[in-house]
């Protein structure tokens, strides 16, 4: 193998380039919206990994704070007059500050009791989404108002496609920093064997509470970008099914690879595109494939792939 | 001149006492093995010493500050070091990286200089890497240092977890078997390297089943049975001792302990 490969600018170059030259492929400008959905929700399948991935806790509530940064977007503009970015940033900091409250308590749990406490917490925060209608519009969700930079109105497919872009770069360029550095390697330490990360000092509750953060603010942030892009929220994003698919998409691209978060977003997003010609099997073939790639690609398609390739490299 | 005491440990699980009123101390430099069949208490006493067992009667000091109870990360952050019995290597990191998180006390640690992966945490990273390989190379696991931890044989596993735990500089190493398993050479690296540990002034505890071993190293020898103290003493005393030799290490240890 080359010695660029796996280096995080070559990674980030090549999703760069990638996303700069995709649209030349589109033929309408509906795959641009699919494309910058497939972005958004990498955005966020990127920060789950870093949890997931890296520091080895899982999340099933995780759409409830995708849920709260799409929310507050619609919020605090409509009801407390605050600019879209700003209440994006609330979104992020609200976000943050629930899962540190609630990290503490529930990441003493391990396997599948954090799963069901966290999947509690996704129900909660969708339960008050839907039930607060005064301020959320209920199950009917409410309109977003139009996200304004440096005065310009931002709409259409193809401007929301490259805002996302630039935040899937940006976001992915985070995540490829941290793996290693002190608290990448905790977290991945800690992942491994908690006891001997503890042994060397690292104190696992902190490093655990700072993964969940990160991995809410991610979410958080991409909840907002979607709502703007869409104009509109509606609980279902909060919703359990949603973390679901966001936890698929991570295990499915791969644990702990960022370009595989990206990977099984597109999977998770434009499969279901392409598979819409099967009509009432569309389902039936998704769930399928899905199950099939889990058997043989039990690292996840990216990992697994990387590892077809350097055996042949070697070979 | 003591650094590690432990006095008066003893635990139980449910009703059964694992360990009673068992006490020691070590002083920097010095080797304590810490010897006795199976079940006799040697593992959960490093368990209590180490904070990894929070329940527990007794007392611990580590540099004359009382320490029981602390948790595992504070005991590391005051000085003290331990490697398991059962391998507790990180296996999907480098053996570099392994190493490298032992040095995670020593270095700057800021989650968000790590997001942003700031210029001095690139010049931090590489200058804990240097120390890794140098403390790899000491113990010949340079030429593996980028290959997954996991994939690594038996014992040099065992020799990266003892240099892992050295990466902390720690003032006490306690280690739980560390020539389990390992072949004669092997062995032998585990006893040098244990040696240049002591010869640093590192206090070294250690639970053994190799008698040759213990026999050769150690300064002074604790001996269990039934999670209370048999005896402690010098390896010469604990080797004359009719009670530990007869009714203890059986004929067969009495007679590799008589050849060593």
């Amino acid at each position: 193998m080359p010695p660029w490969f796996g280096h995080r600018y070559a990674t980030l170059a090549l999703l760069a380039v990638i996303i700069g030259l995709l649209p030349l492929f589109f033929p309408s400008t509906y795959y641009f919206r699919v494309a910058s959905l497939v972005w958004v929700s990498a955005f966020a399948a990127i920060g789950l990994n870093i949890l997931m991935g890296q520091a080895g806790q899982v999340s099933l509530g995780h759409a409830g704070f995708f849920g709260m940064g799409a929310y507050a977007v619609a919020i605090g503009p409509t009801h407390l007059g605050m600019p879209v970015w700003a209440a994006l940033l609330a979104g992020a900091v609200i976000s943050a500050g629930l899962a540190y409250l609630v990290g503490r308590p529930i990441l003493r749990l391990k396997g599948h009791y954090l799963a069901i406490a966290t999947l509690g917490l996704g129900v909660l925060v969708a339960l008050v989404l839907t039930t607060e209608s005064r301020w959320t519009g209920g199950p009917d969700g409410m309109s977003v108002a139009r996200l304004t930079l440096f005065g310009w109105r931002v709409s259409g497919s193809s401007a929301w496609y490259w805002i996302s872009g630039g935040l899937l770069v940006l976001g992915a360029w985070i995540a490829l920093n941290l793996s290693e550095t002190p608290t990448g390697r905790a977290f991945r330490a800690l992942h491994d064997s908690e006891v001997a990360a503890r042994v060397v000092g690292i104190d696992v509750s902190r490093f655990k509470l700072q993964a969940f953060v990160i991995a809410s603010v991610y979410a958080s942030i991409a909840g907002s970008a979607l709502a703007m892009m869409n104009g509109f929220v509606n609980p279902d994003q909060a919703g359990f099914l949603h973390s679901v698919e966001l936890v698929t998409m991570v295990v499915l691209g791969g644990l702990g690879s960022v370009v595989g978060s990206i990977v099984g977003a597109a999977v998770l997003i434009a499969l279901p595109q392409v598979l819409t010609m099967f009509q009432e099997y569309e389902n039936l073939l998704l769930g399928l494939i899905i199950i099939v790639s889990m058997i043989f690609m039990r690292d996840g398609i990216v990992p697994t792939a990387s590892k077809l390739l350097s055996r042949r490299g070697r070979a | 001149m003591t650094i590690l005491k432990a006095t008066g440990i003893g635990v139980s699980f449910g009703g059964l006492k694992a360990i009673d009123e068992v006490s020691f101390s070590v002083s920097p430099g010095q080797i304590l093995s810490i010897i006795g069949p199976n079940g006799a208490g040697k593992t959960t006493l490093f368990n209590v010493v180490s904070g990894v067992y929070t329940a527990g009667e007794g007392r611990v000091d580590l540099s004359g500050e009382n320490v029981t109870g602390l948790a595992p990360d504070r005991l590391a952050a005051r000085g003290l070091s331990r490697t398991f019995q059962n391998l507790q290597i990180f296996q999907r990191m480098t053996v570099a990286e392994n190493v490298m998180v032992g040095r995670h006390l020593r270095e700057d640690c800021n989650l968000f200089a790590d997001l942003l992966r700031l210029p001095s945490v690139t010049r931090q990273n590489r200058a804990t890497r240097e120390i890794a390989l140098a403390l790899l190379n000491d113990v010949g696991l340079r030429s593996s240092a980028d290959v997954l931890a996991g994939s690594l044989p038996y014992g040099a596993c065992k020799r990266l977890e003892i240099v892992r735990a050295l990466a902390a500089e720690p003032r006490v190493l306690l280690l739980d078997e560390p020539a389990a398993g390992c072949n004669a050479v092997e062995t032998e690296e585990i006893d040098r390297l244990v040696r240049q540990v002591a010869d640093k002034g590192i206090a070294v505890v250690l639970v053994e089943h190799d008698m040759k071993l213990v026999m050769k190293i150690s300064d002074r020898i604790l001996v269990l049975n039934g999670g209370m103290t048999l005896i402690e003493g010098t390896p010469r005393e604990v080797r004359d001792n009719p009670a530990v030799l007869e009714a203890y290490l059986g004929k067969h240890g009495a007679r590799e302990a008589a050849r060593a």
